[in-house]
């Protein structure tokens, strides 16, 4: 069994999401919501979020938290270059490319 | 009015790894654009990280190098953000189980030691590179760094001052390189500096910090942090409060400008990343690893100072570099007569003189240890004086070949023949009576004229210290 302290990852969860929540996750993960669809997420996410209160409603004082479903370790890869050149596989079917280069629509910060 | 300055680091150090941390790509730098960016790293659909056992094995070293915690399980999490070259959309870092916690690095300021103290280190990928020249509007993306492996090595706002900021990256360059773990190359983003910069008045709670990214020199670094904390006061003292903020170091103007404020400040939510399963370090593993590191420098100026007599500053610069110690060690090794304090002197002087003017490292230097041994050893018998072994050493630097060779062919060598010295002391005598009369009336000074006299018609050759007994014999009789 893992034993870790869980800080930052145990958020407070409302019981229920406003319709700025959903626009903020939504903002967040660059999807665009329009009105209808944001009520329609809300209603899911606080589906989701029940179910969620159901299971922290259970008492689990001295029991450690895993920090995966599978109480099992990583296998670790020797360190090798076992990767060959397959640029032009991968660029064929990018949508545009130049140089050797992917291009992507400017970002300017 | 007085103020304080409170300053943090966080170093971004590649490790030395051929391959990417998640994948089988290889790190070597300045390939062709995307050439070794694989399916893992540009993220294709299904793909799966396996994580690479020579960044974990680094990260080891470096913990134990700094004596920290190192968390036998710890965790990889995602750090969710948007940006071109990132093709996952998150990076692959770690939040709360970080790989190593705590240690603490000694670092010289002046002559004054000081020591600062580690948060953490961790283990994560490095993103891709943006390419903002004009591709027709279109920004392009270069994958071939994403998925290095990094060590993000995190300090406590320890520092008060620029220089002390960089003497600790200084200290933290030398170890990583010393160690094996991070090849140190700056100008290849091998070893990145973050500082995060605050001023307060004395006994008062923490100001609100500024961090300045990206800081490829230890030069830009004490710019931008010496600029960024007079901008700080001069900020406050107008009245203004200071806003939390990334910043950017333009070396151009030295100044440094709003990259973004808090209030757009990313939203990272960590989590977990369920593709990785924690990872757990072996006793086995950890001591093994352990029994491999080399001395450390920290270890080294301790021993140089008791072991060779040397001072606590000689010990410092002499282990700014392993190669550098290691070239000293070694030439002081060959020494037929030990004498650490020669060897100390002639690495730090002439050498190091040479090789900053030649712009060249210890790796490059054209006199090998061996050869340097030699030549100092030709001092030690008798061979050479300190002036006679300068003008070899130039000789082997500039043109090569060898100590007795050069010393042979220029006719370098020390008059030991005390006949030959004699004779040319009566010459010398003869022909300047006025300099005798002088030091039998009393003057000393006209000794070390008539001493000048006989260097100056031996060519130098002569024993500075033969010459001395002689010649006093001489006026004595």
């Amino acid at each position: 069994m893992i034993t870790y302290k869980p800080l930052s990852y145990k958020v407070y969860i409302p019981m229920s999401l406003t319709l700025a929540d959903v626009q903020r996750i939504a903002h967040l993960a660059r999807i665009r919501v329009s009105e209808g669809e944001a009520e329609q997420t809300r209603n899911q996410l606080n589906g989701i979020f029940d179910l969620i209160a159901e299971m922290q409603a259970v008492d689990t004082a001295g029991i450690a938290p895993m920090a995966h479903a599978r109480d099992v370790f990583q296998r670790l890869r020797a360190d090798e270059v076992t990767e060959t050149d397959r640029r032009a596989a991968y660029q064929a079917v990018a949508p545009q490319t130049e140089a050797g280069l992917y291009l992507v629509p400017q970002v300017i910060e | 009015m007085q103020w304080e300055t409170v300053i943090g680091l966080e170093v971004h150090t590649q490790l030395t790894t051929k391959s990417k941390i998640f994948s089988g790509a290889s790190t070597a730098f300045g390939a062709e654009p995307n050439s070794q960016a694989c399916q893992v790293d540009i993220a294709l659909p299904g793909v799966l990280p396996v994580l690479n056992k020579g960044a974990v094995e680094r990260a080891i070293k470096f913990g134990l190098a700094v004596g920290a915690k190192l968390n036998r399980v710890n965790v990889f999490a995602r750090k969710n953000y948007f940006y071109p070259d990132l093709p996952k959309g998150y990076q692959i870092s770690q939040f709360e189980l970080p790989i190593v916690e705590g240690g603490s690095l000694t670092i010289q300021v002046g002559d004054q030691e000081k020591v600062v103290r580690l948060t953490r280190a961790h283990l994560e990928e490095d993103a891709g590179k943006s390419l903002h020249e004009d591709f027709h509007g279109m920004t392009g993306i270069d994958l071939n760094r994403a998925g290095t492996p990094l060590l993000e090595i995190v300090s406590e706002p320890d520092m008060c001052s620029a220089a002390e900021a960089v003497a600790y990256a200084k200290a933290l360059h030398s170890l990583v390189t010393w160690i094996g773990t991070c090849d140190g190359n700056m100008q290849e983003g091998s070893f990145r500096c973050d500082a995060n910069v605050s001023v307060r008045r004395p006994g008062e709670p923490l100001g609100t910090r500024r961090e300045i990214k990206n800081l490829n020199s230890f030069r830009f670094l004490e710019q931008a942090i010496n600029y960024e904390v007079r901008w700080q006061i001069e900020q406050i003292e107008d009245g203004h409060k200071i806003q939390q903020a990334t910043v950017l170091f333009d070396p151009d103007s030295g100044e440094t400008r709003m990259m973004r404020t808090k209030e757009d400040a990313h939203d990272y939510r960590y989590f977990p990343d369920p593709d990785l399963l924690p990872v757990k370090l072996d006793e086995d593993w950890i001591e093994a690893i352990r029994a491999g590191l080399p001395e450390l420098p920290q270890a080294r100026q301790l021993r140089y100072q008791a072991e060779f007599g040397l001072s606590a500053y000689d010990a410092a610069a002499l282990t700014g570099t392993r190669a550098l110690s290691d070239y000293f060690e070694a030439v002081a090794a060959a020494l037929a007569k030990a004498d650490p304090k020669l060897a100390a002197n002639w690495v730090m002087g002439e050498l190091s003189a040479a090789l900053n003017k030649a712009e060249l490292d210890i790796a490059g230097s054209p006199i090998p240890a061996a050869k340097l041994a030699t030549l100092l050893g030709r001092i030690q018998d008798g061979t050479l004086s300190g002036k006679l072994a300068r003008q070899v050493f130039e000789v082997m630097w500039t043109e090569g070949g060898e100590v007795d060779a050069i010393i042979e062919a220029r006719g370098l060598k020390q008059m030991s023949d005390s006949g030959e010295v004699e004779r040319i002391i009566d010459e010398v005598l003869a022909a300047n009576p006025k300099s005798v009369e002088e030091f039998r009336s009393g003057k000393d000074k006209a000794f070390n004229a008539l001493v000048g006299q006989v260097m100056k018609a031996t060519r130098g050759k002569a024993n500075p210290a033969q010459v001395n007994d002689l010649l006093k014999a001489k006026l004595a009789g």
